[in-house]
């Protein structure tokens, strides 16, 4: 019997604390895959951070280190000058990483850490019960912005691609999303890539994951992935920002479109 | 090795690279700066990690992350630096990884000033960060001190999987003075690393660094493994020095650090005077020595604490010698470091009233 679909052995059998409809669980699952197809896991060391992820360790075989909200990419810093053998990413949510972090996020990729980000972008802050973030839309109800997100007080959501784009070192920033089968393989590939420039010792390298939150925005998880591609897409365009291979691709504000060969 | 004449930052900087330690992240600040202007140059050259991090909060949790590798790490920073510090200090005490944090104090509160003072005395010893945890903190007099209790540091740090403070003044910075590089500590016989350290989970059963307990048990449970850790350093790990104590003095002073050097000036030039008084320095300021004050100050009767400071460890002092003596307080506050003279008349005026 050939086995068609099993957990990636780089993952723990665990269930997972997700809310149903949460995409966490596909993300959780395409870096377990992009670890398991690189064989990297036993060398691999996870930087889990605050938020709906904070758990994140349960779900991998791999060693972890749980940092202080929105510190992630500073102790990847840390672990990866110290040990540069290693495979060192981080998994950070927007309020981790867009809104407390900012400033460790900017830095790393700006020094060019050779370490991987996977950024999970739900417009929501998820653990603390739903309250804005700085990538919540404009309008977007939240249990702080009660009347919406009015951009004259609260600003506009902050693109993350776009602005760590603007940097002048090299680094592979992309963002996709899996609220599509399609989608979500075509994330898996830029996951994978990532960890393949890192292994090559290349370059800073990030990826952006949209994500739903259907407990706190309300819906079901299918009306999610409705709103998801509705409001967010326009928003924030999927594809390669940055790509250290490919100078021409990206203006670092207008992604270049997925192509087919960048899903093969 | 043979003496060598050095501002005590940079000697601080050689201390750990001497040590064994390779990887120093840090952020600008006066009175330490110079720190890291000797370790972009030194690091290098032996092969080590210099890095200029963004900001103090993200040095400190550059050092989480290499301590959590199971690699020796330190950083350096002068006082609102170490207030930014103190979040990742609180983690990594949680988290039990070992770590060092130099404090070459400056006067505070706030922006304060850039001239040594001993003002950070509580955030050292009672916290700084959030949560029941403790440092074990050590206060160098002079720079070959710095040297020793840098080198010390590491093997306590790693000994005890938390981290250590270097408690010096901007004195003890900025001050050139000869130095001599003795052999470090050994690190053999520390606790084996591959139970915790993050370093892939390779024949074993993954390692988690966090300091995340959910379960109020599992919380409690690890604050008792804290506890344990610092029970058992008030039996191991106090540490003192003691000045013209044999010669029956009328008053007995306690000061740290540069202070208790000022001190034993006055000592000195009383003594001429025909007065006798004895200084109790305490090295280590957490734990801290309080059954060795209280059987001295039992004896002499009289005690003083001073201090650059408006008066902190004044408190430890007062709980050790207990409540049936009065202990006295002279400090200066601001980045004024006292003269002697100032000290005896200081001195002088406890031992009339």
């Amino acid at each position: 019997m050939t086995t068609l679909f099993a957990r990636p052995e780089s993952m723990s059998e665990r269930i997972t604390h997700y809310c149903p409809g949460c995409t966490h669980g596909v993300i959780h699952r395409l870096v377990g895959e992009a670890i398991d197809e690189l064989g990297i896991a036993d060398r691999s060391v996870g930087i889990a951070p605050v938020g709906c992820s904070v758990l994140i360790y349960n779900y991998y075989n791999i060693d972890f280190q749980e940092a202080p909200h929105g510190r992630a990419p500073a102790l990847a810093t840390g672990a990866k000058r110290a040990r540069p053998d290693l495979i060192v990413f981080t998994y950070q949510g927007d309020g981790d990483l867009a809104s407390i972090g900012t400033n460790e996020i900017i830095h790393a990729a700006n020094r060019g850490e050779k370490i991987t980000t996977v950024f999970v972008n739900n417009a929501i802050y998820g653990m603390t019960g739903g309250q804005m973030a700085p990538t919540s839309m404009p309008g977007q109800v939240t249990t702080t912005s009660p009347r919406g997100r009015d951009p004259a007080l609260a600003g506009f959501p902050m693109r993350m691609c776009e602005m760590l784009s603007t940097l002048r070192t090299p680094a592979y920033i992309v963002r996709g999303s899996v609220h599509t089968p399609q989608l979500a393989v075509q994330t898996k590939q830029a996951i994978r890539r990532a960890f393949e420039l890192q292994m090559e010792k290349r370059c800073f390298t990030f990826v952006e994951v949209l994500s739903t939150c259907p407990t706190n925005w309300g819906m079901t998880p299918t009306k999610s992935l409705r709103w998801l591609q509705d409001n967010m897409l326009p928003y924030y365009p999927l594809g390669v920002f940055k790509d250290p291979d490919q100078q021409e691709r990206g203006d670092g504000q207008v992604p270049t479109p997925w192509r087919d060969s960048d899903a093969k | 090795m043979a003496k060598k004449l050095m501002k005590g930052n940079e000697a601080i900087g050689e201390a750990a690279i001497q040590a064994g330690c390779r990887n120093y992240f840090a952020y600008p600040i006066t009175p330490q700066s110079e720190v890291a202007e000797y370790l972009s140059r030194r690091m290098p050259e032996v092969l080590g990690n210099f890095v200029q991090a963004e900001s103090e909060l993200g040095a400190a949790n550059m050092v989480f992350g290499a301590a959590a590798t199971g690699e020796l790490v330190f950083t350096t920073s002068s006082s609102p630096g170490i207030s930014l510090m103190a979040e990742a200090i609180s983690y990594i005490a949680g988290a039990q990884l070992p770590a060092v944090f130099v404090n070459i104090v400056r006067g505070g509160p706030g922006l304060g000033g850039i001239l040594p003072a001993q003002s950070d005395y509580f955030q050292a010893t009672k916290g700084g960060g959030h949560g029941d945890y403790r440092l074990l903190v050590l206060a160098p007099a002079t720079v070959q001190e710095a040297v020793d209790l840098m080198m010390l540091s590491f093997q306590l740090a790693n000994k005890y999987r938390n981290p250590v403070m270097i408690l010096g003044d901007g004195m003890i910075g900025q001050m050139m003075e000869p130095v001599e590089f003795d052999p470090p500590p050994p690190m053999h016989g520390l606790p084996p690393k591959d139970t915790w350290a993050t370093t892939g989970a390779k024949g074993r059963k993954r390692n988690i660094a966090h300091s995340l307990f959910l379960d109020p048990e599992a919380l409690e449970n690890n604050n008792h493994v804290l506890a344990a850790k610092y029970e058992q350093w008030q039996k191991d790990e106090i540490r003192y020095a003691t000045y013209n104590l044999d010669n029956n003095p009328k008053l007995l002073v306690v000061a740290y650090g540069t202070m208790a050097r000022i001190c034993s000036t006055a000592i000195d030039e009383l003594k001429q005077q025909g007065v006798e008084v004895g200084l109790f320095r305490p090295i280590s300021l957490y734990p801290f020595p309080s059954a060795a004050i209280c059987e001295c100050a039992r004896k002499i009767g009289k005690v003083i604490s001073i201090e650059m400071s408006m008066g902190q460890m004044v408190e430890d002092v007062q709980a050790a010698v207990g409540h049936d003596i009065h202990v006295d307080f002279f400090g200066r506050a601001g980045g004024i470091v006292p003269s002697p003279d100032e000290v005896v008349q200081a001195l002088k005026a406890r031992l009339q009233a």
